[in-house]
């Protein structure tokens, strides 16, 4: 008991020094611990006998691949969006591939698309135009597996974030919970209604292959890669670049980190990326609640107990001292 | 006060059916009992009913899309904004009235006790019908208690303690049922869990009323920065307090007018006073919610956005469904005005469900274009809302009919 309700280290400023250092076996069983203290809430009242987990910072599997996105590369072929059609076997789009009318709008992914490329005014040039390609981003520390009950996600030791349609029973908080907006859900299917989003072609990485949309990319805007050389090459590119790109590799940090990251020409909130997100993982914003919860199961029924207890007590008190009065009223008349 | 009579000499049943019948039927033959559903209420409740119950069985066989707007970008809608996030903090009444009777020892409310765990009771069960609803695979309704343990979830938290406690909340509101049914023997050890039961709904109550509040502490980025807040979950478990208190009020003041038949005298007589009492409680609670929320803008240093269209807005709850209410509960008090004490409890119903609906749906993904637009629930997903409103209506209502909740039985006297 003692060990999980221990408050785990914060240590933002040794993230690479940990990085380094940690077993990703370890890793994982922090954000198990977190749930865990949660979980006592059931688990204790029917008497599942409590584990110990050590409480340690989830910092992101050292070896994980990753994508980078160069915006200022992408030239909206939709290429890739063609072949993560082709990879997913997804159903064949409403409007076709070549089809730039798509641009008019602002589209997300869906369960029809695991990615999009959306067009965006170059403020600089309006004759070129951005284009950013959204899908998942594959969080290091995701808030839609931090909000699932049922444990339906995971994220795999290569980087992509997966999600087990076996396990969800369709509550949909990954997808309120994503700051991404990115899972999507058939809600047309009623009996077999599923999460559908980007897997990073977790099969083909598993082969060694690079995902679907990096191989199609005919102008190698997307580079495949491991994490940790991905932000190097985004680094080098800002600085080997003066005024080409903005100084800001987005998906470094925020959130926690994300294993496909970006960089761009102009700055992120102008392509329609969150700017808003705390560069902690989102579940460090709920670890603070869920502390408290195994306060609450083991004090309440002590403090108020001893509430009940002590009102009983004064009832029987001025009960006592009542019967004592009017005994030596009686004494008294007699 | 018949039926009672009816009851007390049929104790003993020798020919169960007809004594069962003649319970359900409130002693009436079946033509009697039929002529008497033939009322304005039933007919509009019929109404509602056979537009929104098809519209439940399509939700099942065609899938959410057929009677939702649940959408990719918004995933949850009225079912769980009105009803669960809605739902569960009015009904907190059984939680805060058994605390406050068996704990605290505020022995005068006793004749709105079970009223305040029978609401409590079919508010989380409704809560659940919702959710029920709205889940893509109901009948996995069980998966994070035996399949999957998402330990690391706040949802995971609220679905363990909200089962727990309709078991908790069910236990506790039995003794009535036993009462009605004549099992001496089982209701003898109903009663004598009740003070375990009643902490137990401490624990799970304070938990879970917190938790859903702390279920928005994940969406930084999507709930509007005047809503979120690291105190989230101290404003909802501190909103469910009072809104339990004016919940009470409510149900009883449409209780002593719809149902005057089922009350007893001791319910008749002290319900003025316990109304001022309840209401006197709602003012405090509500004073410290407010306050609360005043630290919630000050924490974020959010002053400045209160001069926005999302600021004018979060000023009409704050001010408009938190204080105007909170003035009118301590005015209410001060003037001895029941009238005005029930009025505020309204008021203040309609405030809580104003400040879940924005948490959940209205301040929530406020940055997506079109946002206001795209909340607008559409008429399916509302009659469906409205079905199940009618159903629980209905159901509380024939309890209220039929079981000693709001007279106490001739037979028992304490519970």
């Amino acid at each position: 008991m003692t060990k999980e309700a221990k408050q785990p280290a914060d240590s933002p400023l040794d993230e690479k020094k940990n990085e380094e250092k940690k077993d990703p076996g370890l890793q994982m069983n922090r954000r198990v611990f977190l749930g865990t203290a949660g979980a006592i809430g059931g688990t204790l009242l029917l008497g599942r006998p409590g584990k110990s987990f050590a409480a340690e910072d989830f910092e992101g599997y050292p070896n994980s691949f990753g994508l980078l996105t160069d915006l200022t590369a992408c030239v909206g072929c939709r290429s890739c969006e063609r072949a993560c059609n082709k990879v997913n076997g997804l159903p064949a789009p409403d409007k076709p591939f070549d089809d730039v009318s798509v641009f008019e709008e602002k589209r997300r992914p869906t369960e029809k698309a695991y990615t999009v490329v959306n067009r965006y005014e170059n403020p600089n040039d309006k004759s070129k135009p951005i284009y950013r390609k959204i899908q998942c981003n594959h969080c290091k520390e995701p808030a839609c597996l931090t909000s699932c009950p049922i444990h339906a996600y995971s994220k795999t030791p290569e980087g992509a974030v997966k999600y087990n349609p076996d396990l969800c029973f369709g509550c949909r908080y990954c997808m309120t919970a994503c700051p991404f907006y990115i899972p999507a859900y058939n809600y047309w299917s009623a009996l077999e209604p599923r999460i559908q989003k980007c897997t990073m072609c977790y099969p083909r990485i598993k082969e060694g292959k690079m995902t679907g949309c990096a191989e199609a990319c005919p102008v190698g805007a997307i580079t495949f890669g491991k994490r940790e050389e991905l932000i190097k090459i985004a680094r080098e590119r800002i600085d080997n670049n003066p005024g080409k790109y903005v100084n800001h590799i987005y998906g470094e940090h925020e959130v926690g980190g994300t294993n496909w990251i970006y960089i761009a020409g102009i700055p992120f909130e102008q392509l329609g990326f969150p700017t808003n997100l705390p560069k902690t993982p989102l579940i460090e914003e709920t670890k603070g609640f869920l502390t408290s919860v195994p306060i609450v199961l083991t004090a309440w029924p002590a403090l108020f107990g001893t509430i009940y207890a002590a009102l009983r007590h004064r009832e029987e008190f001025d009960k006592e001292e009542k019967e004592k009065e009017e005994k030596e009223k009686g004494e008294v008349k007699k | 006060m018949s039926t009672n009579m009816a009851i007390k000499t049929e104790a003993r049943p020798r020919n169960f059916q007809s004594w069962f019948m003649g319970k359900l039927l409130m002693g009436m033959t079946w033509p009697e009992y039929l002529r008497s559903l033939l009322t304005p209420f039933n007919i509009v409740a019929a109404i509602i009913l056979c537009v929104g119950l098809p519209l439940i069985v399509m939700r099942f066989v065609f899938g959410l899309y057929m009677v939702t707007e649940a959408s990719n970008d918004y995933p949850w809608g009225l079912f769980l904004g009105w009803g669960l996030f809605g739902g569960v903090p009015l009904s907190a009444t059984g939680f805060v009235m058994a605390t406050a009777y068996y704990i605290f020892g505020y022995k005068r409310y006793h004749p709105l006790l079970r009223l305040a765990v029978l609401a409590g009771f079919l508010g989380y069960l409704f809560a659940v019908v919702y959710l029920l609803n709205d889940l893509g695979r109901p009948w996995r309704i069980y998966y994070p208690m035996i399949i999957g343990f998402g330990t690391q979830s706040v949802l995971f938290l609220v679905a363990w303690h909200v089962a727990l406690y309709l078991t908790v909340q069910f236990i506790e509101f039995s003794p009535a049922m036993l009462e009605w049914l004549r099992s001496q023997r089982v209701r003898k050890w109903a009663v004598m869990v009740t003070i375990g039961m009643t902490i137990a709904g401490i624990i799970l109550s304070t938990l879970h009323q917190s938790a859903l509040g702390a279920m928005y502490l994940l969406v930084p980025g999507k709930l509007h920065p005047l809503w979120y807040s690291p105190y989230i979950w101290v404003f909802f478990l501190c909103s469910s307090i009072y809104a339990a208190l004016a919940m009470v009020i409510v149900v009883s003041t449409l209780s002593i007018r719809f149902l005057k038949k089922r009350t007893d005298e001791t319910f008749r007589e002290s319900l003025p006073t316990l109304t001022l009492g309840l209401g006197q409680g709602a003012a405090v609670g509500m004073f410290v919610y407010f306050v609360f929320k005043i630290i919630g803008i000050a924490h974020g240093n959010n002053w400045g956005l209160l001069n926005t269209p999302y600021g004018y807005w979060f000023l009409v709850e704050l001010i408009g469904f938190v204080l105007v209410p909170m003035l009118l509960f301590t005015y209410g008090v001060k003037k001895q005005s029941v009238g005005v004490v029930r009025f505020a409890a309204f008021y203040a119903v309609v405030g809580i469900i104003v400040n879940r609906l924005n948490v959940s749906i209205i301040a929530l993904n406020w940055l997506l274009p079109h946002h206001l637009e795209d909340i607008i629930p559409g008429w399916k997903e509302t009659m469906v809302v409205f079905a199940i409103v009618t159903i629980h209506i209905l159901i509380f209502r024939w309890i209220l009919n039929r079981m000693p909740v709001l007279h106490a039985d001739p037979e028992y006297e304490s519970h």
